[in-house]
């Protein structure tokens, strides 16, 4: 009964914002408002998408195996809270996910848009609206969650056990925010070229959504990335994999564009790349989609292969894409926009820092589009991988992060004599390069890549704390943080993940052995004993579950628990891993496999600073929406500086 | 001009994935069809004795890539166990494992194979243009390879390819 509501409820969505296309040559010959026709079907959207949404959820909870998507991806014994994130780890419910998330940024678009001239505003929300038939179209037509059994079974098949995890939870929703906050910033600047215009004020509402997007995406991906870290059991925290390549372009694209609308706001440049950015992006968020959902690229984020999908969402992209450039190579030269601008100067190094993020995007894009391209042709079956990766991607992305590190230097010292800032640099450089080589001197031998990361490292950090001194100094006042602090804190952030990521590649220790109940292993100070091993009974699994007390320096440092579940209903060997986190170091063990009595393969890592990725990325979120608050409230305090 | 260049990357870019759609990847078939297997010198996973070429049979029989990290194996190993029941031969290449977990996983799951090729750094595995475990090969008679499948076996592939092509190669022999 309840399914039945949630899908007469999606159609009812999906008739609600058709209403948009069938009733335009209607209301013409009327008194009526399209605009306010848009307005109310927008905002409709929302509690539509999300009762429907629910319904599937209880559903879910109640266990009614008539539907064929809850008969594959849950089972009775299976607690819970997997009940309820089950909604959406299969195709069909994460693309409801994915439509209710689009319904509820057009909610939110259609709210915090009241500034925009009613003209713009009907013209923005009604592309959303577009898109939202589009997906939703998508849903009913080709993966309706609300399909039925033939016949009903007694149980379902259980979900996933990869997915059966606290990450999986809250990953999904997060990396979809930011995917589908991207149609916002797209609809807008498609909206800027059919108005053939990108005024300031226009670049200054929408840089909030563009953040939000970002710092959505940057949660999402790295709570993919640690989700794979602990539950895929090989210790990797990125594998280049295109899945996680299909999240990746559209950050490094949304990245670009956050800093180009810094420049189209301050200077009125910028403004045909900035939409050409906000285009781009938005369609890779939907290639992304693409390449996961139609079973193209081997992967080991494996949906259902359906052509029929994979072709709706090919001729959607299409579809949405043509009409963009059109739009765009109509309308762009009609926009007024400056290029001109000295060598040296804030916009130049910001242009560099795009093309520099756009490279790196399309030699990611290549990466994961040539096996494709090298298969049809016949030629051979190739995976691009870590290598390939490594060459090209780390080499763009040196000098990118190294601007992170010059460019505020440059705007305080712009006003002032060159010579002072080459003396700053000098001796900024000095420094760096004195305790990069110091803390290479302390942590290992040497190695190039290590020193690498020590220079980004300290570069960024010591000139922004420079920055935040000098700026101090001169008025001695903080006031100059409410539009910095989101910009330094982003950029630490950014620094600590560039080291972490580096020392953890190049330092980490990893060792496979054979180990029996009893067993010692010594790695650098810690000691590994494998103390007890004991079998036990999860709700919906069987597990062994070994136990390794850890000694540092004699001292009981902890206990690990790494496990081998069998889940029953899939009979799906998992491991999961026994890790003890820490900011210095994460030590990591995971039980193999059985050899004989009582020996298993064990493997043991010691992984130096790995949580500063995951914190680097915490930061990069939280700068970019410490960026929104201060924008908000500098906003308001805009009279002020005016008078000035 | 500069619209026609655009247009024409625009098109072919969705010409590429368009077809990737609609082409089975499973299906592609490998280069190495209708050639011999590459010479080898390789251990034997469970003596450590040397296995080479000679080592092969003289009759149609199968070759499985496998480890014990590979998941989708588990899948299609009662599969290999039931071909093996009905006397056709396979020969296991122990792909990028390590002996004690390879050894460990025949001990749970069973061992199908008449013997498995210890392929510990996946030197034959690259000149066999193995790209992901599992995979399987038909070799006939003559030592050629006639079919390659790609991921887990099916019942599917068993009843209507392996088996028919193996009975052909056999009575080809004869």
């Amino acid at each position: 009964m309840i399914a039945y509501i949630g899908y007469f409820l999606i159609l009812l969505a999906l008739f609600n914002i058709s209403l948009l296309i069938v009733s335009r040559p209607v209301l013409s010959k009327t008194s009526l408002d399209y605009n306010d026709l848009i307005l109310s079907t927008s905002k409709l959207q929302f509690p539509l998408v999300l009762s429907s949404f629910i319904c599937l959820a209880i559903s879910f909870v109640i266990d009614d195996f008539s539907l064929r998507y809850i008969s594959s991806n849950s089972n009775s014994a299976l607690p819970f809270y997997y009940k309820i994130s089950a909604t959406w780890a299969g195709h069909e419910g994460s693309m409801l996910l994915w439509c209710l998330i689009l319904s509820l940024w057009m909610f939110l678009a259609s709210v915090y848009s009241k500034s925009l001239e009613p003209s713009f505003r009907g013209t923005f929300l009604l592309i959303m609206g577009l898109l939202n038939i589009g997906f939703l179209a998508f849903l009913v037509f080709t993966s309706n969650p609300f399909e039925r059994n033939i016949s009903i079974p007694i149980d379902g098949k259980d979900l996933n056990p990869l997915l059966q995890d606290f990450g999986l939870i809250i990953h999904p929703p997060m990396l979809y925010m930011g995917y589908v906050g991207l149609s916002v910033v797209f609809s807008f600047a498609l909206t800027c070229c059919i108005k053939q215009d990108f005024k300031k004020e226009w670049a200054q509402w929408i840089r909030p959504w563009a953040l939000s997007s970002w710092a959505f995406l940057t949660v999402g991906i790295a709570l993919g990335s640690w989700w794979a870290y602990y539950e895929l059991g090989w210790g990797g925290w990125w594998f280049w994999d295109p899945v996680e390549n299909a999240s990746f372009m559209p950050w490094l694209v949304t990245t670009a564009l956050i800093h180009s609308l810094i420049i189209c706001e301050q200077k009125s440049m910028f403004k045909n790349w900035t939409i050409l950015l906000a285009i781009f992006a938005f369609a890779l968020s939907i290639l992304g989609t693409f390449l996961v959902r139609s079973g193209i690229l081997i992967s080991v984020h494996s949906f259902a292969n359906d052509p029929a999908r994979g072709a709706f969402i090919l001729i959607f992209l299409a579809i949405v894409l043509g009409i963009s450039f059109y739009i765009y190579f109509k309308n762009s030269s009609k926009i007024q926009d400056s290029f001109s601008f000295k060598l040296i100067s804030k916009e130049s190094f910001f242009l560099m820092n795009n093309i520099l993020l756009v490279t790196a995007t399309f030699t990611i894009l290549l990466g994961t589009i040539y096996p494709l391209v090298l298969d049809l042709l016949g030629l051979e079956k190739i995976s691009v991988g870590t290598p390939y990766y490594n060459a090209v991607f780390l080499p763009i992305m040196t000098p990118l992060v190294l601007l992170a590190g010059f460019v505020p230097i440059y705007l305080y010292f712009r006003n002032q004599a060159i010579s002072k800032m080459y003396l700053y640099v000098l001796t900024s450089a000095i420094v760096v390069l004195f305790l990069s080589y110091m803390s290479i001197l302390f942590t290992g031998e040497f190695n190039l890549s290590v020193m690498i990361g020590y220079i980004i490292f300290f570069w960024i950090v010591i000139n922004l704390i420079f920055f935040t001194y000098r700026r101090y100094n001169d008025s001695k006042r903080f006031t100059f943080l409410s539009n910095s602090i989101g910009m330094l804190l982003a950029h630490i952030g950014l620094a600590l993940f560039v080291l972490g990521a580096t020392i953890v590649e190049n330092n980490k220790i990893e060792k496979e052995m054979v180990m029996s109940v009893g067993d010692s292993i010594k790695i650098k100070n810690y000691n590994f004993t494998f103390s007890n091993l004991e079998e036990f009974e999860g709700p919906n699994y069987k597990s062994v579950r070994g136990e390794f007390t850890v000694l540092k320096d004699g001292d009981e440092e902890t206990i690990l628990y790494p496990e081998k579940r069998l889940y029953l209903s899939s009979e799906m060997p998992m491991t999961e891993a026994g890790i003890s986190p820490g900011l210095s170091r994460d030590l990591y063990v995971t039980l193999g496999n059985i050899v004989s009595n009582n020996k298993w393969t064990v493997r043991i890592y010691h992984k130096p600073l790995i949580r500063l990725i995951w914190l680097g990325a915490i930061l990069m979120a939280l700068g970019a929406i410490l960026s929104i608050v201060t924008k908000r409230r500098e906003k308001s305090s805009v009279g002020v500086v005016l008078e000035k | 001009m500069r619209n026609s260049i655009f247009i024409t990357i625009f098109l072919l870019f969705f010409a590429i994935l368009a077809a990737g759609l609609y082409t089975n990847t499973k299906e592609i078939q490998s280069p190495l069809i209708g050639q011999q297997i590459p010479i080898f010198n390789l251990p034997n996973l469970n003596s450590g004795s040397t296995l080479t070429n000679k080592s092969l049979p003289n009759e149609p029989y199968l070759i499985n890539v496998w480890a014990s990290w590979c998941l989708e194996c588990i899948k299609e190993h009662n599969y290999l166990k039931n071909i093996q029941n009905i006397n056709i031969k396979i020969i296991g290449i122990n792909y990028k494992d390590t002996r004690n977990d390879a050894l460990g996983w025949l001990g749970i799951y069973g061992n199908p194979y008449q013997f498995s090729i210890f392929d510990e750094n996946g030197s034959l595995g690259l000149e066999m243009g193995v790209y992901g475990v599992p995979e399987t090969f038909i070799i006939d008679t003559n030592g050629v390879i006639i079919d390659k499948f790609v991921g887990a076996l099916n019942e599917n592939d068993i009843r209507t390819k392996i088996i028919p092509q193996i009975l052909d190669s056999n009575s080809n022999k004869n």
